[in-house]
């Protein structure tokens, strides 16, 4: 048995895990089946039946202009999952690769990288999304160039990590008598041993990015209207929170649902793949 | 004679040490301070001495595995230093290292079909069926099945991994490999199996050794010869059988005393380990033996002696046997 099948074996055992993977999950299916399952389109406008509360027309109800707020989630959740999976998935490849060059050349070319990141690492998530996003122009490429910007620091510092202590292990002087490359040293031999860091990381920070892109489109800052966004719709049920709270608590907790998830299955993967818990 | 296979020369190897960040403190470890040596086509030399010597940075310096400060080495002539690109990447494959620590030195994500198959394929020997076969059979001559090809390193044993090590070294066809330490991590039953099929392999591929090691009962049952070391430097060398039974150099004298006797009649002289290893960062005046050393020469606290060749293919380097006047100085016990 490999160990990545077994990390997943441990995690599968853990409710939590399980709990999470089936709210991601969920979710994930929601926004793929959307043009088959949403019940309306999600930008078609009904003003004879706007700001509905829940009802068996409108299973969680309607917002100011009359359009089916479940249908918008559930398109919505695309762009959220999109932004979010596009970005991290970049973050995970540039700071990937940063951070094993940098831990694999060492010396002050590390030094000089670490810092960099460091000072990326400073700003707070969000202010450097919203400086990208401010800079670039709203709209879904630059939202996944902002938030990956956020993301590729860390990642860095965890590719980085292990990297240090993988490069004086004896396969890796192994490769060198070898007459490996360092290129392949790096991606055939270091790599493998660090991708499954990479990618639990990868689904914690996905609740972050989750998070960021709701809240840059809650500011205004994410894909224009009328596509729907989690983030935008919270913010538009917030003009009405008095008359018509469910158009800011829906999509308010969708966003909660999938962070919540995301975050249950990041934390069961870190620890299944915890060294100290692994039975070898 | 024949031109020899490795020939190193004054290796020399010091690694630098900061310490404090305002006013950074350099300390020099003088790890290898003079090496030379010379093993020829299909000899085994065991190199020798206590942990701490820089037997192990003598030999990654000799494969350019690390980078030596100082001194020349020779592969068949070839400048081993000097190799760029695929000059070096051709060297690469004539010698091969076999390592110390069998858990370390197998990537825990890679199958040992593909350990075995990927030099093959870096190098240019064979690809796809023909690699596969080629691996299979290199498992078969470090005794190991053919379907552990499938498998993951974790699954074998330190003894298993070991010959997986070794069945890997051989993958690339070399001349010349170092063995440093093969056999000291593993158990001793599973010591004596490694050891004879090492000795197998020798005498069926013609393979010259650099045998690294601290246990002279292996180096004399293993090698030809042998270079003993002492903080860095070579003090004897010579055919392993008579530096061994006759040992000139009074730390190889140490070292012999130290080392079990497997003939009880022979026995009767308690070890004589006097002191401990002085750090490299810091190496005695002179001979570096000589705070240890019952010998006590005018000369040993001054003046390093250098390695002098006697008859029999024998050197030493001890003012005893090459006393600067010509003749032995009185000894004034320290």
């Amino acid at each position: 048995m490999t160990p990545i099948r077994r990390a997943i074996r441990r995690a599968t055992s853990n409710p939590t895990t399980t709990a999470g993977a089936i709210i991601t999950l969920a979710i994930v299916a929601a926004a793929l089946l959307a043009p088959l399952l949403a019940p309306y389109d999600p930008t078609e406008q009904d003003i004879m039946a706007r700001l509905q509360g829940p009802s068996a027309e409108f299973l969680l109800g309607t917002d100011q202009f009359g359009r089916d707020i479940l249908s918008r989630l559930m398109w919505g959740a695309r762009i959220s999952l999109t932004v979010s999976l596009g970005a991290i998935a970049v973050a995970i490849v540039i700071g990937g690769v940063i951070g094993m060059v940098s831990g694999y050349i060492g010396g002050t070319f590390d030094l000089i990288v670490m810092q960099a990141m460091d000072v990326l690492l400073s700003f707070p998530s969000l202010i450097l999304g919203l400086i990208v996003v401010a800079l670039l122009g709203p709209d879904l490429v630059n939202l996944v160039i902002a938030i990956s910007l956020t993301a590729i620091a860390p990642f860095a510092r965890i590719a980085r990590a292990p990297t240090l202590v993988l490069k004086e292990r004896a396969f890796v002087e192994a490769g060198h008598a070898l007459g490996y490359s360092h290129s392949r040293i790096i991606f055939r031999h270091i790599l493998p041993n660090i991708l499954s860091e990479l990618l639990v990381m990868g689904s914690l920070w996905m609740a972050t990015a989750v998070r960021t892109e709701a809240s840059l489109s809650f500011i205004g800052l994410g894909v224009k209207p009328p596509t729907p966004t989690w983030g935008g719709m919270t913010r538009d049920g917030f003009e009405n929170i008095l008359d018509a709270p469910w158009l800011a608590i829906f999509p308010g907790v969708a966003i909660l649902l999938l962070v919540l998830g995301l975050n249950m299955v990041g934390d069961g993967l870190r620890d299944a793949t915890d060294p100290k818990l692994r039975n070898e | 004679m024949n031109s020899p296979l490795l020939e190193v020369r004054g290796l020399q190897k010091h690694f630098i040490q900061r310490k404090g960040f305002l006013t950074p403190r350099t300390t020099i470890i003088r790890a290898v301070e003079d090496i030379s040596l010379t093993i020829q086509p299909g000899e085994a030399m065991g190199l020798v001495g206590e942990s701490g010597c820089g037997k192990s940075t003598a030999a990654r310096a000799m494969l350019r595995l690390i980078t030596p400060t100082a001194g020349s080495v020779r592969f068949k002539g070839e400048d081993v230093l000097a190799a760029r690109g695929p000059a070096l990447k051709a060297m690469r494959r004539r010698m091969q290292i076999v390592f110390q620590d069998p858990y370390s030195s197998l990537n825990p994500r890679q199958t040992v079909g593909s350990a075995l198959m990927e030099p093959m394929a870096v190098h240019n020997i064979a690809t796809g069926a023909a690699a596969r076969r080629r691996a299979a059979a290199l498992l078969d001559e470090v005794g190991l099945p053919a379907n552990a090809l499938e498998r993951y390193p974790h699954e074998f044993s330190g003894g298993q991994r070991q010959r997986i090590g070794i069945a890997r070294a051989l993958s690339v066809e070399p001349e010349l490999i170092v063995a440093d330490e093969p056999v000291s991590a593993l158990d001793v039953s599973v010591q004596a199996q490694v050891l004879l099929l090492l000795r197998e392999l020798r005498v069926r591929r013609g393979l010259a050794f650099l045998f690294v090691s601290h246990d002279l009962s292996v180096v004399r049952w293993f090698c030809d010869s042998v270079a003993v070391m002492y903080l860095g430097r070579i003090v004897e060398q010579g055919p392993v059988a008579e530096v061994l039974r006759a040992p000139l150099h009074p730390y190889a004298n140490m070292l012999r005393d130290a080392s079990p006797e497997p003939d009880p009649s022979r026995r009767g002289i308690l070890p004589r380990i006097i002191g401990e290893i002085p750090s490299a960062a810091a190496p005695p005046s002179g001979c570096a033996f000589h705070p240890r050393c019952g010998a006590g020469l005018a000369e040993c606290a001054r003046i390093v002696p250098p390695l002098a060749p006697l008859s029999g293919g024998r050197a030493v380097a001890c003012h005893l046997y090459n006393p600067i006047s010509g003749k032995p100085l009185s000894t004034t016990q320290t």
